[in-house]
């Protein structure tokens, strides 16, 4: 979710990005992320630099350890309407200034919120850098948060959600396959918000959330470019170290209880194709340094759709022709609980049911026979060049950076994940396939696609479209 | 505040001054002993190497009758390729870390990579795209399957409300010209060409003497030769006249319609055809385009229909210009009720810009946002390199990126004015709404 759309890819981009390339060079030449230097400011904000001299501009990108999980029921969506609203207006820099600003000084800006955090960028000339620090430290304390610009803000979230969700069948499967597998944890709200919910909120919600969460010591500023350490930490220091820390909440998330067996659901909306979406509990990365089962989950996704030459496409779209397209993702860095996703579209005349039965049976054989040495040198492979290639990228670098420190990891786990990749084992990753690929922890989504003849345009609220 | 963009603009002027005496990027250009144009440019920043050949091949050069071969053709280069197959050419690029990108647009086709630059990875996924590129097979039983995946793509993407309107939209705005034609060709078009209408579309467009190779990353000038030299040697052979896309038509008259969908939103397009990559009102088009609806915020779309009326979450305006003349579009999404009101809206706003033109300061600030960042667009091996592949194809002079700041900075708002007025006719626009209700229903809703 974004305040401008060009953006709009970062959400889901962020999180399989992240998954299908954080790994370590074996060249001297691939600058490591043990070079980000960090600091602290006495206010408790975290500071990450990467110098990247390859052209003259930089990255500048402030998170807020504050996302969708921190909301409660009945202001679900709030963080993201208030990401809409920091565009909105300080007593120094009144509505619409600050992108006029940035746009003046040749930058682009934008914003996203995810489950986990909500995160503010420019991308600009390095000469820009105070701009950028000093519109950031502004509205990080002072935001006006006007009755009058919500009122005209809140109908653009809404349409924001009628675009991404109600008129899309998959990212509805999505909502409710989310919201059904998980019952307590707050991951189970869509980061937009539920559209009743949308309808009822008030500036005063938002204000409340920005509040109780918008401080420097709930905040890391992250600087890729053109720039060094000591530049920026003194420039940080110059526009943030006035802002005062706050008391924060303590963070009362809850625990989602252990699940008990399959579930599944059916969402029935315009489409020609039927579609199946799976989802698996699976554990998160917590302790790089010791654990194992996160990256030999990140090492199976990858032997079932990590490339071309992948099981899935292999097996199911080229060879059996069930699927017109299958995927395997794991989303395990982030600060609530992991899935494994396997998901897959029939080909003409094949039924959902079959593509999923389809899919489990690769599952199945993976667990039986293992995977070859071959597969697993293959995402090695995949895995240590890709890291190089995110260096081309300095917005990438920036989100690597903070998106781990959201999740509570170090920016050194960026290379750190190619090297417990490396390591990873046949027997490793059959072992997590059978562990948590079970029935246990399933809960299946099933798109049932409706003509589109004959259809009332309008649709109950979402919030009472819950499948179970 | 307020003085500050005035002295953030005199910061980035003098950067670029200071600059102007060296080029911003000194592109080599050369072309192979087979006639294919290469650019060029070194840099050994990372171990990385961009490279991408394209042809005029694009969906364009497709005929009505079978539309789509453009397509397929480009789809199925990878598919088998000089004697290995789809699976031994997806596991060797995988094994050596190889990023495949093919590029297919309506003016443009080709295939390219991104490899680490090392010796033995690069000289091995060169080697493949060389295959691809001049040796592709077009199996027939995958030729079978990948035309029944893109029908049912395209059976499903015809359900989506954006998509229908971007097709009624484009089959309005083209009704004569390849433009109109779907890029991917229809469902009853695909299941009818055949492996030999791929292999003459291959011969007859893929060839060496019209190649555009662009290279950007860490080679030398000596290795980039020889690189080009392998990948254009084995290309078909000029036969025949170059193709030549025909001169796109005005529209006679206004055209407005309404298709009546299920969904919340309603999808609304308005636009005509615009101007080619070399056309003399590019600058004047391009910057003015920034103030009407191209520049987010800045820009006087999202200010009326976003900003002051919370009526939609995205609204804009672009030029895509293509060898001929590529549309001018105005889009937006609005709940279906407001169709009606957002299309006023934005129908007055680009009327009101067409008649009076930017302000003087809309201007400045456009200059402002461009110029100041233009070291954005060049910031990366990957930009780069898409520049180079459009100087390329687009033949456009190698000082492109250098002139410029120095062609947005010429533009007057009286250029703007004049441009629009006589290229953007409202009273011969295409404007279509997809959504729920139909006209008269949207407008009994206001």
């Amino acid at each position: 979710m974004s305040a401008h759309l060009p953006a709009a890819r970062v959400i889901s981009a962020l999180v399989l990005a992240l998954l299908a390339g954080i790994v370590s060079p074996s060249h001297t030449w691939a600058a490591a992320n043990s070079q980000v230097a960090e600091s602290t400011l006495p206010n408790g904000l975290r500071i990450f630099v990467k110098t990247d001299r390859r052209a003259p501009v930089v990255v500048c990108m402030v998170w807020y350890k504050v996302g969708s999980m921190d909301e409660v029921n009945g202001t679900t969506g709030v963080a993201h309407v208030l990401e809409h609203m920091m565009f909105k207006g300080t007593k120094a820099v009144p509505a619409g200034e600050f992108s006029r600003l940035v746009a003046e000084a040749g930058g682009r800006d934008n914003a996203f919120t995810s489950r986990d955090y909500t995160g503010y960028f420019q991308m600009l000339h390095k000469s820009q850098l105070p701009l950028a620090m000093k519109l950031e430290a502004d509205r990080m304390a002072n935001l006006s948060l006007s009755a009058e610009e919500f009122g005209k803000e809140i109908r653009v979230v809404m349409e924001e959600r009628r675009w991404r969700v109600d008129d899309r069948p998959r990212s509805l499967v999505y909502e409710q396959l989310n919201a059904s597998a998980l019952k307590a944890h707050p991951y189970r709200y869509p980061v937009i918000g539920w559209m009743s919910d949308l309808e009822n909120m008030r500036v005063e919600d938002a204000r409340a959330f920005y509040d109780r969460w918008y401080a420097p010591n709930n905040a890391t500023l992250v600087v890729v470019g053109d720039v060094t350490p000591q530049e920026a930490y003194k420039l940080a220091a110059q526009h943030f170290g006035p802002l005062q820390r706050k008391t924060l909440p303590v963070r009362k998330i809850t625990e989602e209880p252990q699940q008990r067996g399959p579930q599944q659901l059916t969402v029935r909306a315009p489409a020609e194709l039927p579609y199946v979406l799976m989802a698996y509990r699976a554990p998160v990365l917590r302790d790089p340094d010791n654990e194992w089962e996160p990256y030999a989950l990140d090492m199976l996704a990858s032997v079932l759709d990590g490339n071309e030459a992948a099981r899935l496409n292999r097996n199911l779209v080229r060879a059996e022709r069930i699927a017109s397209s299958a995927d395997a993702s794991y989303d395990g860095i982030g600060r609530g609980p992991g899935t494994f996703y396997l998901s897959a579209t029939p080909t003409p005349g094949k039924t959902a049911q079959e593509a999923e039965q389809a899919l489990r049976r690769e599952v199945q054989k993976l667990i039986a026979e293992g995977v070859t040495a071959e597969e697993l040198q293959r995402v090695k492979s995949q895995a240590v060049a890709s890291h190089v290639y995110e260096r081309d990228s300095m917005y990438y670098q920036a989100q690597q950076i903070g998106s781990l420190d959201m999740a509570g990891l170090p920016p050194t786990v960026a290379d750190l994940f190619v090297e417990k990749l490396k390591l990873v084992t046949a027997e490793q990753v059959q072992a997590v396939a059978k562990k948590y690929l079970v029935d246990d922890t399933l809960t299946v989504a099933y798109l049932d696609p409706q003509p589109l003849a004959g259809k009332k345009p309008s649709a109950p609220p979402p919030g009472l479209r819950h499948a179970q | 505040m307020r003085s500050k963009p005035l002295q953030l603009f005199a910061t980035v002027a003098l950067l670029f001054l200071a600059q102007a005496a060296q080029a911003i990027l000194p592109i080599q250009h050369w072309e192979t002993k087979r006639g294919a144009r290469v650019y060029f440019v070194e840099n050994h920043d990372l171990p990385i190497l961009d490279v991408s050949v394209d042809f005029p091949a694009g969906a364009a050069f497709d005929t009505a009758e079978k539309s789509g071969v453009a397509n397929m053709t480009a789809n199925m280069l990878r598919l088998g390729a000089g004697g290995m197959d789809e699976d031994e050419i997806a596991r060797q690029f995988a094994d050596i870390g190889a990023q495949f990108g093919g590029r297919f647009d309506p003016d443009r086709a080709g295939a390219g990579l991104r490899t680490l630059s090392s010796s033995n990875e690069r000289g091995r996924s060169l080697e493949i795209l060389g295959r691809i590129l001049a040796r592709p097979e077009f199996p027939a039983p995958v030729l079978e399957r990948e035309k029944v995946r893109l029908i049912a793509m395209l059976k499903e993407a015809d359900t989506k409300p954006d998509t229908i309107a971007a097709r009624t939209f484009s089959r309005m705005v083209y009704p004569a010209h390849p433009y109109g034609l779907r890029s991917s060709g229809e469902p009853d078009t695909i299941s009818k060409f055949t492996r030999e209408d791929l292999l003459a579309f291959h011969r007859r467009h893929y060839n060496a003497e019209r190649a555009i190779v662009a290279l950007m990353g860490d080679v030398t000038r000596e290795e980039a030769t020889a690189i080009a030299e392998a990948l254009t040697a084995a290309l078909p052979a000029v036969a025949g006249a170059p193709p030549v896309l025909p001169p796109v038509a005005q529209l006679p008259k206004s055209e407005t319609r309404w298709i009546t969908h299920p969904s919340t939103q309603s999808h609304i397009m308005l636009g005509a055809p615009g101007i080619r990559r070399d056309d003399p009102d590019y600058f004047p088009l391009f910057v003015g385009n920034y103030v009407l609806g191209g520049g987010g915020f800045q820009s006087r779309i999202t200010e009326e229909v976003r900003q002051k009326r919370g009526l939609a979450y995205s609204a804009y305006s672009y030029f895509a210009p293509m060898l001929r003349e590529g549309p001018f579009v105005v889009g937006m999404q609005t709940k279906g009720e407001q169709a009606r009101e957002a299309l006023g809206v934005v129908s007055k706003t680009l009327n009101d810009f067409i008649a009076q033109g930017p302000t003087a300061k809309e201007l400045t600030a456009a200059k402002n946002n461009i110029v100041g960042g233009f070291p954005l667009r060049i910031d990366s091996n990957r930009k780069i390199h898409d520049y180079l592949s459009v100087i390329g194809f687009y033949d456009l002079p190698l000082t492109y990126l250098d002139d410029f700041t120095k062609n947005v900075e010429r533009v007057t708002t009286e250029q703007i004015k004049s441009a629009f007025q006589r290229r953007i006719h409202p009273e011969r626009m295409v404007t279509v709404v997809v959504g729920p209700g139909d006209e008269k229903s949207a407008q009994a809703a206001h």
